[in-house]
């Protein structure tokens, strides 16, 4: 464990004095854009509101061709598929053909709230699950992200939203969920800017200042369309502050797919939000649950995880105490200037007491805001603003991964990655690998451009994101992603390919998230043994196998990496975030047979869902209906020509000491499990042979791993589903996935 | 000599050990956890002051938080 911070070592918290209702405004020219709008297409249509959490319609839009109709969610959809994560599968796999690329028009973005979706009596209901076939790994990406978009589409009428093929000009697409009105707008003056872009779209399509909560706007950025990590910011309106927040669809690039459509924006004008609007056969029951959590949280976040003062940024300082905050490219899990950018820091620098639930109604509101930063580079230098954030994921990647320890560049770099549109999770990776690369001569300044890519750098590292943005320099190679940048400096021939395949910490063509693995078995699969790539959304199991010392055998960790990975994907199809799950527990939680898995509130979703649709449901349907959509990915992906073992190979920074430094910085573990597992005696081995011995071992347990984690989910060695499987999820009744396992041995 | 397990692994033992000793010494610091002594659950409120007797095992559950 780490030695730079300790409980103790935590100051009181002191308010933030900054006047968070101070920024830099964007709205003049706000009529002239308007003007320049070119109406193409007005379709009209009856809203109506859910019933049992379903509108039984989705829109279907098809940008190239003006096309708009309705398709009716079919009862086989919804027992198969529920919504969420899986209506956007089965929508994606009948949109594309196993030829189709990313950037063909029929790939899809179809963006779905989940049944759930919209209640506000319990924390966490507000997501959507956003759907395309990705350009970083050209299979299938999910992401989920809050805001109002989802729920306020699914109060205007809709399910789903399905979006196909591609404009010539730049778009917006404006749905009017209280007219009954959709409007294809030729868009050509607004900037592309999220942070610009959603404020100037608010009060463009508000019919007066109490309206603007009723807006949500979908945008993407500059850097979208100059890379292939873009992202989509779902807005919303904080009334306290008066400004609008943005959340993030950041995996896998799907704001790329929307900028390479010529969507500059999609904004919806749902109706005012009531707390009924789902109509739910039993409305006390979700009340009741949700009052029960509300009262946990005053209660017990206090003295747990904070998540209503600090949001996931909670989690830092314990990062790196555990030795699991990734630093340098995932070589460390620690750092002695942690403290600059700990929880405590972001305390004083986030504005407390304010609306930061990305929904309504929930009183976890973690989506904390730093107001009035002033920016020191860039077009926006100088403007003051309002950075959601930082986040865990954005305070790890961008911050110790990257060597930089300063609060407010970290801001910066938040900021931008926000407002251009780009992952802060995949950004903070890939700069990471470029400044190892950097460190170990694969890069120079000559190959860079001048950037000086040394850890810390921040002033260069955001020269990189403002050259991304630009479409220009060294910034448009690194926006390639980790995976096509391995493959560029390799046919380069600037450094040593097996060196650059073991530190380039990507799998499936995704960039890690920002936890360390390398100590963790289980998490290696957790991450490698994903169906869209290592997002830490299917199984975070770092403490329950490296800590806890739950897991001690493989097949323990198979049945982790069994249970984990189909609960998590049940929250995708229903429209929940995971965070109340399990950032906070019931005060006799430790009584419970597996309080890990917190039964009372796996109750408390199990229950809403049975009083929102009328039909009871229990831990083992819950477990068949994530099933049915897990596997359905999983014969997607083959059907791509991936999704089998070879795929699930994991880079060997995430398994174990790439180099000598890496070695000897946890010596004392490497050298014990030499003696105790391997079976050698590490003082007669060299530190060459130590660390061969090392890599054979832990690369040995890792494909253990997978066959064992294969066998519990039913598939065959090389990870295709078995007929066996399909049949008894009753996904034999699509002949084309039986036809797809069977050509693959499954 | 005098031990206890935490999560299985050896820790020295001392007369008068408290659980709040035995996570300042095994730096845990992650606020939820479940942790029992020969399998009797401690409250949170009884950390400074519940005693750890010598060859106990001791768990510390960490829940799982991140993501």
């Amino acid at each position: 464990m780490s030695s730079h911070t300790t409980e103790t070592d935590y100051p009181k918290f002191q308010r933030c004095e900054v006047d968070f209702t101070q920024r830099t405004e964007y709205l003049d020219g706000l009529e002239a854009m308007k003007a320049a709008h070119k109406v193409l297409k007005e379709w009209t249509f009856k809203p109506s509101l859910p019933q049992q959490g379903y509108t039984n319609r989705t829109l279907y839009l098809n940008v190239g061709t003006l096309e708009v109709k309705e398709k009716a969610v079919t009862q086989q959809m919804k027992d198969m598929f529920i919504g969420g994560r899986g209506f956007g599968m089965w929508y994606l796999w009948n949109a594309i053909t196993p030829k189709t690329k990313w950037n063909d028009p029929e790939n899809e973005i179809i963006i779905t709230p989940g049944p759930i979706s919209g209640i506000t009596q319990y924390p966490g209901s507000g997501k959507s699950l956003v759907v395309a076939l990705s350009p970083e790994t050209e299979i299938p990406i999910d992401s989920n992200v809050g805001g109002y978009f989802g729920p306020l589409l699914k109060f205007s009428g809709y399910d789903s939203l399905e979006i196909q093929g591609k404009a010539e000009q730049d778009l917006i697409v404006f749905i009017d969920g209280q007219k009954g009105l959709l409007r294809i707008e030729e868009a050509p003056a607004e900037p592309l800017d999220s942070h610009v872009l959603a404020e100037i779209l608010t009060r463009m399509y508000a019919e007066n200042d109490a309206d603007r909560v009723n807006i949500s706007v979908v945008s993407s950025g500059a850097a979208a369309e100059h890379s292939l990590i873009g992202m989509l910011n779902f807005s919303w309106f904080d009334k306290r502050r008066g400004c609008i927040r943005l959340k993030q669809a950041g995996r896998g690039g799907i704001g790329t797919i929307f900028r390479n459509k010529k969507i500059k924006a999609l904004v919806i004008r749902g109706p005012e939000v009531k707390g009924d609007m789902n109509h739910p056969v039993d409305q006390e029951t979700i009340a009741k649950t949700g009052i029960k959590l509300h009262q946990e949280l005053r209660s017990n976040d206090p003295v747990q995880c904070l998540m209503r003062r600090n949001g996931t940024a909670h989690i830092i300082e314990i990062m790196d105490a555990y030795d699991l905050l990734p630093t340098h490219n995932f070589q460390y899990g620690s750092h002695p200037e942690v403290h600059k950018i700990a929880s405590y820091v972001w305390d004083q620098r986030c504005t407390q007491r304010t609306t930061d639930g990305c929904w309504y109604g929930c009183s976890m509101a973690c989506a904390k805001g730093a107001d009035g930063v002033v920016l020191q580079t860039g077009p926006y230098k100088g403007h003051r603003v309002t950075v959601d954030g930082p986040e865990y994921e954005n305070a790890a990647g961008l911050g110790s991964n990257c060597g930089v320890f300063d609060p407010e560049f970290l801001l910066e770099l938040n900021f931008y990655c926000d407002t251009y549109g780009i992952c802060t999770i995949t950004y903070g990776t890939l700069c990471a690998f470029v400044m190892e690369c950097y460190q170990r001569g694969i890069l120079n300044k000559e190959r860079t451009g001048g950037l000086e890519m040394t850890w810390g750098n921040a002033l260069d590292d955001l020269a990189m994101m403002h050259q991304m943005a630009q479409g220009e320099g060294f910034g448009k190679i690194a926006g390639l992603g980790v995976k096509r940048m391995k493959a560029l400096f390799i046919a380069n021939g600037w450094g040593d390919a097996a060196l650059i395949n073991d530190i380039g910490m990507e799998n499936k063509g995704l960039e890690y998230s920002q936890y360390m693995s390398k100590e963790s078995l289980a998490q290696q699969g957790g991450y490698a043994l994903t169906n869209k790539g290592p997002q830490h959304d299917e199984a975070w199991l770092i403490f329950m196998d490296m800590v806890n010392k739950q897991l001690p055998t493989f097949e323990d960790k198979a049945e982790a990496l069994y249970y984990f990975p189909l609960w998590r994907t049940w929250f995708g199809l229903y429209g929940w975030c995971k965070l109340p799950w399990n950032d906070v527990a019931p005060s006799d939680n430790a009584k419970t047979a597996e309080p890990t898995k917190i039964p009372e509130h796996v109750q408390n979703y199990l229950d809403i869902v049975s009083a929102m649709t009328g039909k009871k449901i229990t831990s083992e349907d819950m477990l068949r209906q994530s099933a049915r959509v897990y596997n359905f990915q999983r014969i997607f992906n083959i059907r791509m020509g991936k999704g089998l073992r070879l795929h699930d190979h994991a880079p060997y920074r995430s398994q174990g000491p790439v180099t000598k430094e890496e070695y000897e910085s946890r010596i004392e573990r490497y050298e014990k499990e030499l003696r105790d597992q391997v079976g050698v005696d590490p003082t007669t081995m060299s530190l060459e042979e130590k660390m061969a011995a090392t890599r054979k071992y832990r690369i040995d347990r890792y494909e253990k791993l997978v066959d064992a984690v294969y066998t519990r989910r039913g598939w065959t060695l090389d990870g295709v589903p078995t007929q066996a499987r399909i049949q008894e999820l009753g996904l034999d009744i699509f002949p084309e996935l039986v036809e797809i396992v069977k050509a693959h041995g499954g | 000599m005098n031990t206890i397990l935490v999560n299985g692994d050896p820790l020295e033992w001392k007369d008068g050990m408290t659980v709040r000793d035995v996570l300042t010494l095994k730096r845990f610091t992650f606020p939820m956890l479940v942790i029992t002594v020969n399998d009797n659950i401690i409250d949170r409120k009884r950390y400074d002051t519940a005693l750890i007797p010598n060859d106990a095992s001791v768990k510390v559950v960490h829940l799982m938080s991140g993501g």
